[in-house]
């Protein structure tokens, strides 16, 4: 997840998909963010890199749809709903998120998890 | 024999002639002697112990000979009186006498030559002015308005030379040092040259040729009193303007204890420098106090006497030998110091355990004391109330006065004071007399007992003691530079004084070379470092 200047961001990700709550007169995804271009980026205890001003999943509600479509803690969104969401500043990001005429946000997610797995994949069948 | 003793600071000025004074014989008799509390209160005896073996020294043989006299430094003053002179005192009166008169006539020298150039320099325009009118009157020419304009002006300046240098020069001396004072030499022969030559200008070109026009005359003698102004002002410049502006970083530390004071000193000469460090000393230091250093030097000496050097092969190093006999037994000094030096590093010595715990102790007990003496102060002090105005008309009997106040009060925290003053080996820098001076002058002052125990807690500097007690009033000045050239980075010198020395280092105050940077005052901005957590 090594964000070079200039050059395009590449990342292994997955695809998430969130359905909203209702809850009372709320809509709610069952997760909280952390970050933005506006933020202290040396503060993100999620970020490898601690210049990366990205959009971090801080704490996911234990129940709630986030943990259902299997959204973790740690996570960094890439997009939601087709929207980037890598140079976004923090109340941009709750706001594509908490769009109320949306029930579901389709969320692009990266981990590091995800980069280890497609390299052990990738070392595990040289001979295929 | 009652070998408890309460140490004062003469018990090196025994019997012996002044002659004989050694330097070893000093040293060694100060730490020799003990302080420890004496059985009663109102018995002072000032004691010297037989001194330990020091291995390999052939002078012990001297200095026993020497302890068999002990017996006579042994002065008891008993009574309430504190006048008595032991015979100490009187030998160190003696001392003092002889020495002063070398000094003294020192003074009066400089002091008579000062008047003589003073007199010469005020008469000298005067005389300008007033031989003409004494010895040609008749061709002399009348003095118009402007000439007796020039009158006033040197009256006047006269006179402001005058204060000038009655406030420069007429000061009470502060100090006698060791060489002549090199600007003020320069000066007196600037002003004796320049008198001088103006004296032989008159003389050739007034006086022989008679001159008629007075006003130039008087002008003559105006000119020269500018110019006596003008190097009055020269005088300032040199003799006080020029030290203010520091230069040099002092940096002065006691020999016995360590104390280290720094000061900053402007470009002085060493013993002007050595002078102001003196002075210094007298505010800044704390009272030198010989019984804090007993301990320490016992413990160096129970170092030593543990270990014996015994030589098998023979050779007999005591024998003063002469030419190249003088090597071997050299050599073999060395070889027995470095024994020893190995020797004791290898033993394991717990004296670092004793030290901690002694220590320990003696903090812990000083801190009680200071808590009961605490205690038996405030209780007095309340004893006493200040009495109204309207209260003296009602009730005239029993009123006293500070004094008689103090002396009421006293007994009742004496013993605790006594006690305090004991444990931190401070008694012989008080006595009674002064306890209740000060304690009657507190009284007076409306001060607390908090500002009453200030100056018996803490040792204070040198000067707030008694005169007796500051044993440090003849001062030598030892240099490897001449004294009287200047002050420069890294001087060394000493300030001996009979118990101990002052050590200076002199540092240079480095050049500062400081720039500026400006910084507009609209480009302070700031913006807050967030990191916000929304649930979504």
């Amino acid at each position: 997840m090594y964000f070079v200047p200039g050059q395009p961001v590449t990342a292994v990700v997955q695809r998430i998909e969130i359905h909203k709550l209702r809850q009372g007169e709320h809509l709610i995804l069952g997760f909280s963010i952390g970050g933005g271009i506006d933020q202290d980026p040396g503060q993100n205890p999620f970020s490898e890199d601690k210049t990366d001003k990205g959009i971090y999943v801080t704490r996911v509600t234990p129940g709630g749809p986030a943990e259902v479509a299997d959204l973790r803690m740690g996570d960094k969104i890439m997009q939601v709903n087709g929207w980037d969401m890598t140079m976004v500043t923090h109340d941009q990001a709750r706001k594509r998120l908490t769009k109320k005429n949306e029930k579901v946000v389709r969320l692009l997610v990266t981990r590091k998890s995800l980069e280890e797995a497609v390299k052990h994949s990738m070392t595990t069948y040289p001979k295929q | 024999m009652d070998t408890e003793s309460t140490y004062s600071g003469y018990s090196y000025y025994s019997g012996r002639s002044r002659g004989s004074h050694r330097h070893g014989e000093r040293s060694r008799d100060r730490h020799k002697s003990r302080s420890k509390d004496s059985r009663s209160e109102k018995s002072v005896t000032i004691n010297a112990p037989p001194a330990e073996p020091l291995l390999g020294d052939s002078s012990v043989r001297g200095e026993e000979v020497q302890d068999d006299n002990w017996g006579e430094t042994t002065t008891a003053v008993t009574g309430t009186s504190e006048h008595s002179l032991s015979q100490e005192d009187i030998v160190r009166i003696t001392k003092d006498l002889e020495d002063s008169v070398g000094i003294d006539c020192r003074r009066y020298f400089t002091l008579t030559l000062a008047v003589v150039l003073g007199l010469l320099v005020f008469l000298t325009p005067m005389a300008f002015l007033v031989l003409p009118h004494l010895l040609w009157p008749e061709k002399l020419q009348r003095c118009g308005t402007a000439c007796e304009g020039l009158f006033i002006s040197v009256a006047f300046k006269l006179l402001i030379l005058l204060l000038a240098v009655w406030a420069l020069f007429f000061r009470p001396p502060r100090a006698g040092l060791p060489r002549v004072f090199v600007f003020r030499a320069l000066l007196a022969v600037l002003v004796l040259l320049f008198v001088v030559s103006y004296w032989l200008f008159y003389s050739v070109r007034i006086l022989d040729s008679q001159d008629e026009n007075y006003q130039g005359i008087v002008q003559y003698a105006v000119s020269l009193v500018d110019a006596l102004l003008f190097i009055h002002y020269l005088a300032i410049v040199l003799l006080e303007l020029r030290q203010l502006q520091p230069c040099f970083s002092v940096c002065v530390t006691r020999s016995t204890d360590g104390e280290t004071r720094h000061y900053n000193l402007g470009q002085l000469s060493i013993q002007r420098a050595a002078l102001a460090i003196v002075e210094n000393y007298y505010r800044d230091f704390p009272i030198h106090n010989p019984a804090l250093l007993t301990a320490s030097k016992s413990r160096a000496a129970k170092h030593l006497a543990g270990l014996k050097v015994y030589n098998v092969d023979g050779e007999f190093p005591a024998t003063p030998a002469e030419g190249p006999g003088n090597n071997a037994a050299a050599g073999l000094a060395h070889s027995q110091s470095r024994a020893m030096i190995a020797a004791a590093a290898r033993r394991r010595d717990t004296s670092h355990n004793e030290l901690y715990y002694e220590e320990a102790e003696h903090e812990r007990r000083v801190r009680k004391r200071k808590a009961r003496l605490v205690v038996a102060v405030e209780e007095a002090f309340t004893h006493i109330k200040r009495m109204q105005e309207d209260e003296q008309k009602k009730a005239p009997g029993d009123v006293m006065d500070p004094r008689e106040a103090a002396q009421a009060i006293f007994p009742s925290m004496a013993r605790a004071l006594q006690k305090y003053l004991r444990t931190t080996k401070q008694q012989h820098c008080h006595s009674m007399e002064s306890i209740q001076q000060h304690l009657a002058f507190c009284i007076t002052n409306n001060m607390t007992p908090k500002a009453f125990l200030e100056s018996y807690l803490t040792p204070g500097p040198t000067l707030q003691y008694s005169r007796e007690r500051w044993l440090a009033r003849q001062w030598t000045l030892i240099s490897e530079a001449s004294v009287t050239s200047g002050l420069k980075d890294g001087s060394v010198f000493l300030l001996k004084c009979i118990d101990f020395s002052l050590v200076v280092t002199a540092k240079k105050i480095p050049y500062i070379q400081m720039s500026e940077e400006y910084i507009d005052p609209k480009s302070h901005k700031f913006v807050l470092r967030l990191q916000s957590e929304t649930s979504v």
